[in-house]
């Protein structure tokens, strides 16, 4: 009896799903609770830099010129994208079609990767042609150095995101090549997109306070 | 030799019976909440100890003035910023984890935390993280500006030190961890209690948890932040200047983003200890606790609160006074909840039939001492007051009336109500109540002088004093000698216990233990419940005394 017991507890346990929903999806939750006050941290830091008076600031349009903000719209329009892919991603699993939801998942990938290397060449112009006041002291800053820092720390922390984010799907992916997920574990993708959703939802507020305002 | 012992503590495996190295290892990798609690229990009593020797290196200095003991001013120095982290990060916020990691999936009835591996992997980060945060003093690069780091002292050009780097970077690690024990205790409060367990029928330290788990995850990432923008300052100087006025940053930036992590963090010190306060009482006074929903209300009200008064530690940074008074107001605010929580326990004493084991006089003993801290930081709150008192002996009064007499006063009494619990057996009474009485009197010798010192103008964290301060100064480091000294008789009698002590009953405290963990083997199975268990909805009004609302629920628990 008491064998039997040890078995059963061992998977869901009694009691587990007071509230409806699994372990993990209330996990996620509260971990991007987490994950969005660490942005608030530094976009409020952002913020007290820059809405400073005399704090020198460019308007980014100008500093990034209007090639730069046209190509980081474009990565933002990837980044959605790939969000959207992801939705069909469970679409296709709920329906039963694993098939078409893993060519989902290759789509939502490839866009996480594109707007990495994007953003990877934008960050190697930046800091050498733009910038180059970062590394050597032989030139002059035309205004704050902040600018640069903020849109580093900022654009680096979301784009780590993106690289887990990346690394997260395709692990789910070869899950779905090998057979370990199936159309039954339809929470192990919803899990993954809510983190992938919030990423983008990240990006936009992000993009929208180092590039546009 | 063969390993026995009962319930979790019992091996798993027929190899870890006869192989001591096979018993520990499944020790250190076991998902069990109750034993990676043990973990978190012995690793924060090794650094409770590591904190206390620290702190000891700093009176044994300040008890006559002058260079003394220490004669390296600079080593003096890094010692109050170590001692504070050893004892904030590295013991009670692990202490109360442990103690949570143990109980609270009992008290809801489950089976084991939510994420048993990302338990694991939680605690497993503490021990590295301590490695680095204290590394400076493997290679002797010692950063000297204190457990807030406030810049410009920690910037590269102040600090151009290694250790400096790796305490930030340790910090960082520790805020992970804790983040991510958090995660696991919301999931599993929210999602794994049993049949009947409502939010207003959780245990309040339950709750406490679940508020605390609310507090860490919205407060801990905002120090990170703070402390990845410091690290990328420290690592690239010519790059980011954050907090450095010369390249446009802001030092001030860096104070609202320690402090909006850090004032809440002090709660996160004490609400876990109100919660096992609001264990300890009503078992101790054989009645329910007065004004349950109050007292779960209250800890949410001091939560939120909690996150609108960070600005109290900036009073003379220069922000406007229109601002501070807010500030003031707010904080002075706080007093009103808590001041709930002390009358709802006194309520619970009132009228009960009490009883004076070591657990309830911690308990007393914390009402009493809390309160005296409580009201200092009502007097610091005040804008014009704290110009004169900010950064004296004052706020090390404080601190350390809330912290020790707080935070460590109800880690004990929550140490001593669940030692048979955990154990299986009795800790020994009469040493208890020695350690008790020892702790009780010589924290008031070591604290107390200090209002007096701080009132009199004597600065914090400095090597030397004015002569004048001797005689307080000396009374003060004789009673912190005392106090380290008791503290020696509590870890010997928990370890000296475990071997010698009596067996404990299930329902160890005559019977009146009333939440899930009283009514299972002591110590515990190793999955807890043998069948799920439901929880009867119970009305915690205050007249409710032992004998209507315990009896139904004793039947056979008392064995
Ligand atoms: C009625 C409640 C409280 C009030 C009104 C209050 C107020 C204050 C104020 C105004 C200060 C700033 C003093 C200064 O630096 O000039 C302070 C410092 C501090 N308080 Fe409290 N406090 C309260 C409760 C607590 C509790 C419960 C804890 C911890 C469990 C705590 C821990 C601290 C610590 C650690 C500091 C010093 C931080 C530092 O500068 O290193 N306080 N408190
Ligand atoms: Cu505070």
């Amino acid at each position: 009896m008491a064998a039997q017991n040890a078995s059963v507890m061992a998977g869901p346990g009694p009691g587990e799903e007071s509230l409806g929903v699994t372990n993990g999806k209330i996990g996620m939750w509260t971990f991007l609770v987490m994950d969005a006050m660490t942005f608030a941290g530094l976009l409020a830091g952002y913020a007290r830099l820059r809405w400073t008076p005399g704090s020198d600031w460019p308007f980014p349009i100008e500093a990034f010129g209007v090639v730069g903000i046209q190509l980081t719209a474009f990565n933002t329009f990837v980044l959605i994208c790939s969000s959207v892919a992801m939705v069909h991603v469970l679409a296709y699993q709920m329906r039963g079609n694993m098939k078409a939801a893993q060519g989902w998942m290759i789509a939502t990938i490839v866009g996480g990767l594109i707007f990495l290397s994007i953003q990877g060449f934008e960050w190697t112009h930046l800091i050498l042609d733009k910038w180059p006041f970062l590394f050597d002291s032989g030139y002059e800053a035309k205004y704050n150095l902040n600018f640069a820092a903020t849109f580093f720390i900022l654009t680096g922390f979301h784009g780590m995101h993106v690289a887990i984010g990346v690394i997260y799907n395709t692990i789910i992916l070869m899950g779905m090549r090998s057979g370990k997920v199936t159309e039954e574990h339809t929470s192990t993708v919803e899990i993954a997109g809510l983190y992938w959703h919030f990423v983008d939802l990240i990006w936009i507020l992000v993009f929208t306070f180092v590039y546009l305002i | 030799m063969e390993i026995q012992g009962k319930g979790y503590l019992s091996p798993l495996t027929e190899e870890a019976k006869t192989s001591l190295w096979v018993y520990l290892k499944e020790w250190l990798c076991s998902t069990d909440a109750k034993r990676i609690g043990v973990l978190y229990l012995a690793f924060a009593t090794f650094m409770g100890l590591v904190g206390g020797i620290l702190s000891i290196l700093i009176r044994a200095q300040l008890a006559a003035p002058g260079p003394s003991v220490i004669q390296d001013a600079s080593f003096y120095n890094a010692l109050p910023g170590f001692h504070a982290t050893a004892m904030i990060f590295f013991f009670i916020i692990p202490a109360f984890t442990g103690a949570a990691n143990f109980i609270v999936p009992i008290q809801i009835g489950a089976p084991d935390m939510a994420f048993p591996k990302l338990n694991l992997a939680a605690f497993w980060i503490l021990p590295p993280s301590a490695l680095v945060t204290f590394a400076g003093f493997f290679f002797n690069s010692l950063p000297e500006f204190g457990w807030t780091a406030y810049p410009p002292l920690s910037t590269h050009a102040y600090s151009p030190i290694w250790g400096a780097d790796f305490w930030v970077m340790g910090l960082i690690l520790v805020g992970v961890s804790s983040t991510m024990a958090a995660v696991n205790f919301l999931a599993t409060v929210f999602n794994m209690r049993c049949k009947g367990m409502k939010f207003f029928q959780l245990p309040l330290f339950t709750w406490s948890v679940v508020v605390t788990s609310f507090l860490i995850l919205a407060a801990t990432p905002v120090l990170t932040s703070a402390l990845l923008m410091l690290t990328f300052e420290r690592l690239f100087p010519g790059v980011f200047f954050f907090f450095n006025p010369e390249g446009g940053g802001d030092p001030i930036l860096y104070q609202h983003l320690f402090w909006f992590y850090s004032h809440p963090a002090v709660y996160i010190m004490i609400l876990p200890g109100f919660g096992i306060i609001s264990e300890v009482i009503p078992t101790f006074s054989r009645k329910h606790i007065f004004g349950y929903p109050l007292m779960a209300w209250s800890m949410i009200a001091i939560a939120v609160l909690g996150f609108l008064v960070w600005a109290h530690h900036m009073y003379t940074t220069g922000i406007a006074l229109e601002v501070r008074v807010g500030f003031m107001f707010l904080t002075m605010l706080i007093a009103v909840p808590t001041g709930v929580k002390i009358f709802s326990w006194l309520g619970t004493m009132w009228g009960g039939s009490l009883r004076f084991d070591t657990p309830m006089l911690f308990a007393i003993g914390f009402i009493a001492m809390f309160t005296i801290g409580g009201l200092s930081g009502v007097v610091l709150a005040s804008v014009s007051v704290d110009i004169q008192l900010h950064d004296t002996y004052y706020v090390v009064a404080h601190i350390h009336y809330v912290l020790v007499a707080g935070s460590m006063m109800t880690l004990f009494a929550g140490i001593y109500y669940w030692y048979p619990k955990i154990t299986g057996k009795m800790y020994n009474e009469f040493w208890g109540k020695v350690h008790f009485w020892l702790t009780a009197i010589f924290i008031n010798v070591t604290f107390f002088v200090q209002h007096w010192l701080g009132v009199q103008g004597m600065p914090r964290r400095y090597y030397d004093y004015d002569p004048d301060f001797a005689l307080a100064n000396m009374i003060s480091s004789v009673g912190s000698f005392a106090l380290f000294a008791a503290q020696l008789i509590f870890v010997w009698n928990l370890i000296h216990s475990w071997k010698h002590g009596e067996d404990a009953k299930a329902n160890s405290w005559y019977g009146d233990g009333f939440h899930f963990e009283w009514r299972m083997p002591s110590p515990p199975d190793h999955h807890n419940f043998h069948e799920p268990p439901e929880w009867e909805p119970i009305i915690r009004h205050h007249g409710g005394t032992h004998a209507e609302l315990w009896e139904r629920d004793v039947d056979g628990y008392h064995g």
